[in-house]
């Protein structure tokens, strides 16, 4: 039977609390919201921190805010860059704390949504979905076939780079850890040009959802120790499609093994205006495709250029041998995913081959 | 739950509504709410399963929600009501989704059925017609090794039925946080228990 080592519990009502606890020491303090990365971890001893702030007592974490606005009153955006679809108007704030299954009941999400939307409801299963949130979900820890074990299993390998170890067993020349980012929501935001909230005693920043990740699967994260994401921020989408497609062995409970988000905005020729392609769990943070994205711009979403870009979503993608499914055929089906979803962007009924992959009805 | 720190290695006092009954107890603040369950509060019906969030066994419900109790801690539960496989009879008669998986043989070696129960009822308190892709999404969080999963099926899709119909009363029982303080069950013993004395 697997203990959690022990802790001290810390429990705040707001943001502005947990920030100023946090700030204590950042270094030694993990924040938990769901627990269902978190307390796996601490089972296994990966992650062992003295002190657990716990968020999900904040109300102000667990609302969604749809309808528009433009931005929360008084707090500019600290990035210069204005990574929304439609001149940075905010169509969709939702908080971290908003668990995956509140996500997936919210009609609007579901309807303006739907890369987010299909994402959420595809992670793990209905009951991790009641604890974990999207917050969560993003700052999922990188998962790999030699760090996600018992203490017993890592120390009869003399641990690995992630925790405790100095190698990387998945390639054991590599200078950097190699875990794999394994975030289904972070994929779709990204590919939906979202933005996130950071929260410190310091003070506010936010960050494109692109920013916010590093390809290092120990760094993988560039929110800083004393920082709480509090709420993703979604920009108006009006005139976009989007959609997630993911590759898992089992119809619930997986992780995925290759995923592909992608949004587009055509014009009323079919041109595309616009697009993000977005690989994700082939890396140690969710790819951009900006290839692929080029092939696609101002053209029609032909089989040809559908397949031309599927061949540099491919490209992009770099999977490792560190998790379900051989690295060679998972990192084929990105190009299968890509063209998936191209086409349901285009317009296509892909609903069959979309039961046949996902088994689980989307 | 108001602001709270619990130092390390410290016990911390609970107050928990447990199968619409409060409770208390005193437990480590590192426990889960499964360890508290089984080992503080000798409620051993929801299963020690893989720990870690990855088959399903040991499923309660925390405010009516499917939760697993492996990956909850007990001090976040303060305040909460919790419903475990022992709530399920009332007054000795078995919930029809009990009935249901022990006619169907919904249940083999027993060990996945208290969390797929629980998920179960909390599909049916939410609709009395779920269909069966409805039944298969509520469960696909829990594991079987034994049946095949579909004799389950059928058993939940018995049990809607059942509590449609209205044959069993207790289908219709919700142990919601605001019943906190109603009557309890009279009777705690099984007729069959009962008899055998």
């Amino acid at each position: 039977m697997m203990r959690l080592p022990p802790f001290r519990y810390r429990a705040p009502r707001t943001v502005g609390d947990a920030a100023l606890w946090l700030a204590e020491s950042p270094g030694d303090t993990m924040l938990v919201a769901g627990g269902t990365d978190l307390l796996p971890n601490m089972k296994r001893r990966q992650q062992t921190p003295r002190t657990l702030i716990a968020l999900r007592g904040i109300a102000e974490l667990c609302a969604i805010t749809t309808g528009g606005g433009v931005g929360a009153p008084g707090e500019p955006s600290a990035s210069g860059e204005s990574p929304s679809p439609r001149s940075g108007r905010v169509g969709i704030r939702i908080g971290a704390g908003v668990t995956l299954s509140a996500l997936v009941r919210n009609e609007e999400i579901r309807a303006t949504l739907p890369a987010l939307w299909q994402a959420a409801l595809q992670v793990a299963t209905p009951h991790l979905r009641n604890m974990g949130t999207l917050g969560g979900n993003l700052c999922l820890d990188t998962r790999c076939t030699y760090y996600d074990q018992s203490h017993e299993w890592r120390k009869a390998i003399d641990f690995c780079m992630k925790k405790d170890g100095r190698t990387c067993w998945v390639a054991t020349s590599s200078p950097r850890c190699l875990a794999v980012s394994s975030t289904d929501t972070a994929p779709a935001l990204q590919a939906l040009g979202a933005r996130v909230r950071l929260v410190s005693a310091a003070g506010v920043r936010e960050v494109s959802v692109a920013d916010l990740y590093e390809n290092d699967g120990m760094q993988y994260l560039t929110r800083r120790a004393d920082e709480i994401l509090t709420e993703v921020i979604v920009p108006d989408t009006s005139g976009w499609r989007s959609t997630y497609w993911k590759l898992r062995r089992r119809g619930s409970f997986d992780f995925p093994v290759a995923s592909v988000a992608a949004a587009a905005r055509l014009d009323g020729d079919g041109r595309v205006e616009a697009v993000r392609l977005v690989a994700g769990a082939v890396a140690s943070r969710p790819l951009s495709a900006p290839k692929a994205e080029a092939l696609l711009v101002g053209e029609r979403l032909t089989d040809e250029r559908i397949a031309a870009a599927a061949q540099a979503v491919y490209e992009v993608a770099k999977p490792m041998d560190n998790t379900d499914f051989e690295l060679v055929w998972r990192k084929k089906m990105v190009t299968a995913l890509a063209t998936y979803a191209l086409r349901e962007l285009r317009g296509d009924d892909t609903s069959a081959v979309r039961l046949r992959l996902a088994r689980q009805v989307l | 739950m108001s602001e709270t720190t619990i130092e390390s290695g410290a016990k911390v006092r609970l107050a928990l509504t447990v199968n619409g009954e409060p409770a208390e107890v005193l437990v480590d603040a590192y426990k889960t709410l499964l360890e508290a369950l089984r080992e503080d509060l000798q409620l051993t019906g929801t299963k020690h399963g893989c720990e870690l969030g990855e088959c399903g066994a040991c499923a309660v419900l925390v405010d009516g929600e499917p939760v697993l109790s492996c990956l909850a801690l007990a001090v976040a539960c303060d305040g909460r009501d919790v419903q475990t496989v022992e709530g399920l009879q009332a007054n000795g008669a078995l919930h029809p989704l009990q009935d249901a998986f022990a006619d169907l043989g919904g249940s083999q070696c027993g060990y996945c059925t208290p969390g797929i129960l629980m998920t179960a009822k909390a599909l049916l308190d939410r609709t009395t017609e779920p269909t069966r892709d409805e039944i298969k999404d509520a469960l696909s969080g829990n594991l079987c090794r034994c049946t095949g999963y579909l004799q389950i099926v059928e058993a939940v899709e018995r049990a809607a039925e059942q509590v449609r119909s209205g044959a069993n009363g207790c289908g219709q029982v919700r142990a919601g946080a605001g019943e906190h303080g109603s009557p309890k069950p009279v009777d705690e013993d099984s007729p069959a228990k009962a008899g055998a004395q």
